[in-house]
């Protein structure tokens, strides 16, 4: 595995995943993966479908065990204290249909050990926040599916976990509420709170995550923080906006030419700055102009082709 | 503690508030008062309509002697015809009901002929009755004192009395009283068992498919959501159970005469209360740490259902073979092995208590192997809500359900 950051995070962390494995009859589902997660990071969990994503989730839930390896939720080994410190979002959701949206808020939150009082005012001002007050009576199998996930979200944060676990968030999103569960994120991350977003769909989150492991087959293939990844694994390109007439440029080695932009790959011993100052020397109008790094989607099958 | 109490409350709400569990819990009651209602409606029709109305009954006297006792046996009144053809000619002019030959050889052969022009399954105990009487009267006229030809009537009129180890009249005497009650707990068990269940496996198989059981094992153990569900449903069970006490109780008051008559007689020795709530609580526990189990590996509802059949019927088989077997042989180790089979031990323990008198020691160790039973249910049950409540759609082969259980 590549490892990009040596420094992993120190002082109490929010999570701490030790060598743990996992095998179901046959198949090893998860080998051999360790990562840590700091309080007030957003941290992604990436890889395709199959790769052993939910499994690990469940792991750190207490709700299967590894064979092997160790698990610490801020600082405690796995128990019943553990859960209640954790939100879990599953992948695979529901709400109990006959419960009303307030109901159910309050069955999990008193789950969690939260009082019914404390419950019941939280939940309102979760659904005050995004805009569902209006349907706290009703039962849940009216709500349309958008409405539902951002109920179960809810209930997810209701008790006010340190560490957040997020499995495929934004599936069945809208773009208005996209946004707002992402919002929602930075405010928990504002407040000091982990949030781990596990997906297989890797250019979602990017804009997201300070730091991220991937996994493919149960493997870790990469690990550390986004932005050095992405200049790691950065083309030396330019992505290039314009209006005029673009000549050759000294330096460029080849051109992805696209109306009203262009890609230009550089040479070895050209830097984008350089090639900024000869543009404008052109005398075209750039309207937008930066170094392009390849999203997370590229990076990943560029990693597992090398590894293979 | 406090989530097994909060799982405890939801289900029991959640259960005691199902329209199948409401119906469930009025219709034993409707059922009983429509019953009295219909009985009740039939005996004063019966009362109104039959009272003052005297069935005639021919017969023709062909060996002469049968001459005398031609009234009085009830609604029955006999009339002697000299010839079959003026019998016939009174039956189908509807002056009698029916008529009856006794041939010249009746003493040799106690064949008796009967004619009647309504269609029936066989013969009206009365008129069974009545005829046998008149000829009993009949033959033993003169013979003996009419004291005698009374008592041969009815000659067999049995007190019984048991008697304990030191020869006085035991204080449980046994008999059909002391039956009846402990198998009322056995069925109450049984169907606190198959209602209850049955609302265990309805419940599992939602919450596996509408997902919702990742949260709940991502917010408490395995052991807290079992617990907290079997005492949750059990208790529900037990509300129904009451109610149905409760009202069949009021019914019976209402009911006639004779049925509250029968319950007064019964007897309720202490020993068979205590022994009854301990084996009807014990057995339920079992029972619902092991149907949890199953509707763990099940993959829904309906299959949850069918697999519980499997555990039902070895519960309610001491039954059938106490009534077949056991009250023949009450102290065969048939009923000792029954007794201390878990499975089997709750209903043993109720149809043996009527039976005969159960050894302390058999007792002792069938509430210990019961209480084993519902540890190790609780373990095994805990360890298939690990391995297989995640598991969704199909349900496992049993040789993987071992598999998986192992590694657990």
């Amino acid at each position: 595995m590549k490892t990009e950051t040596m420094s992993t995070p120190t002082g109490t962390l929010s999570l701490e995943v030790a060598g743990i494995s996992k095998r179901f009859a046959t198949a090893t589902v998860v080998d051999n993966v360790s990562f840590s997660v700091a309080p007030g990071e957003i941290f992604g969990l990436i890889g395709p479908n199959g790769a052993g994503k939910t499994t690990i989730i469940r792991m750190i839930m207490d709700i299967i065990q590894p064979d092997s390896g160790t698990i610490k939720v801020l600082g405690d080994s796995l128990g019943e204290k553990t859960k209640d410190r954790i939100g879990y979002l599953p992948e695979e959701r529901g709400l109990y249909k006959k419960l009303s949206v307030i109901q159910s808020i309050e069955y999990i939150a008193s789950l969690k050990g939260i009082p019914q009082q404390t419950a019941l005012e939280r939940a309102r001002q979760l659904l005050q926040r995004v805009d569902l007050l209006p349907h706290q009576n009703k039962k849940t199998e009216e709500l349309s599916r958008g409405m539902s996930q951002l109920v179960q979200f809810m209930i997810t944060i209701i008790h006010e976990p340190e560490l957040i676990i997020l499995d495929e968030p934004f599936a069945n999103l809208d773009p208005v509420n996209t946004e707002l569960l992402k919002e929602i994120i930075f405010e928990l991350k504002a407040g000091g709170k982990s949030v781990i977003l596990s997906t297989h769909r890797m250019n979602e989150i990017e804009e997201l995550c300070d730091r991220v492991f991937m996994i493919n087959k149960g493997q870790g293939v990469l690990y550390g923080e986004l932005a050095e990844i992405k200049s790691h694994y950065r083309r030396n390109s330019v992505f290039l906006e314009y209006e005029g007439e673009l000549a050759e440029l000294p330096g460029v080695t080849r051109r992805n030419d696209r109306p009203g932009s262009t890609e230009l790959v550089l040479d070895e011993g050209t830097t984008p700055q350089i090639i900024l100052e000869k543009l404008l020397e052109t005398g075209i109008t750039v309207n937008r102009y930066e170094v392009s790094t390849p999203p997370l989607n590229d990076i990943f099958l560029q990693v597992v082709g090398e590894e293979e | 503690m406090n989530k097994i109490l909060t799982i405890f409350k939801h289900e029991f709400i959640t259960t005691i508030t199902r329209k199948g569990f409401i119906i469930g819990a009025i219709i034993f009651p409707l059922i009983g008062l429509a019953a009295i209602g219909i009985y009740q409606l039939a005996q004063s029709a019966g009362d109104s309509g039959d009272e003052a109305e005297i069935s005639k009954i021919g017969y023709i006297d062909s060996p002469g002697s049968f001459q005398e006792y031609t009234g009085d046996y009830g609604l029955i009144e006999l009339m002697p015809y000299a010839e079959p053809t003026d019998a016939t000619e009174a039956l189908l002019d509807g002056d009698i009901k029916e008529y009856f030959i006794i041939p010249s050889d009746y003493l040799e052969t106690g064949l008796v002929i009967r004619f009647h022009t309504e269609k029936e399954l066989e013969m009206s105990g009365d008129t069974y009755g009545a005829i046998r009487n008149f000829l009993e009267q009949n033959l033993l006229k003169g013979q003996t004192s009419q004291e005698v030809i009374d008592r041969v009537k009815n000659p067999l009129n049995v007190q019984n009395i048991r008697l304990d180890e030191t020869g006085a009249p035991a204080t449980d005497q046994g008999g059909f009283g002391a039956f009846v009650l402990p198998m009322i707990f056995g069925f109450l068990l049984i169907s606190t068992i198959a209602s209850s269940s049955g609302y265990l496996l309805q419940g599992l198989g939602e919450e596996k498919e509408n997902r919702v059981m990742e949260i709940l094992l991502s917010s408490v153990s395995t052991r807290q959501l079992l617990v907290g569900k079997v005492l949750g449903l059990g208790t529900a069970g037990l509300v129904q159970m009451v109610f149905w006490l409760l009202s069949s109780l009021l019914i019976v008051r209402l009911g006639s005469s004779t049925v509250g008559g029968f319950f007064e007689t019964i007897q309720v020795p202490d020993n068979v209360i205590l022994l009854g709530i301990v084996y009807y609580i014990l057995g339920y526990f079992f029972f619902a740490v092991i149907m949890a189990g199953l509707g763990a590996i099940a993959a829904t509802a309906k299959e949850g259902t069918q697999l519980s059949v499997i555990l039902i019927l070895p519960a309610i088989l001491p039954f059938y073979i106490g009534i077949i077997f056991l009250r023949d042989h009450p102290d065969h180790v048939i009923g000792t092995i029954l007794t201390l089979f878990p499975v089997t031990a709750p209903m043993s323990i109720f149809v043996r208590m009527g039976l005969s008198e159960i050894s302390a020691w058999e007792i002792a160790v069938s509430i210990i192997l019961l209480i084993a039973g519902i540890i190790g249910g609780l373990w095994l049950a805990a360890k298939a809500f690990r391995a297989f409540l995640l598991m969704y759609g199909k349900a496992p082969r049993l040789g993987e359900i071992f598999r998986i259980l192992w590694r657990a």
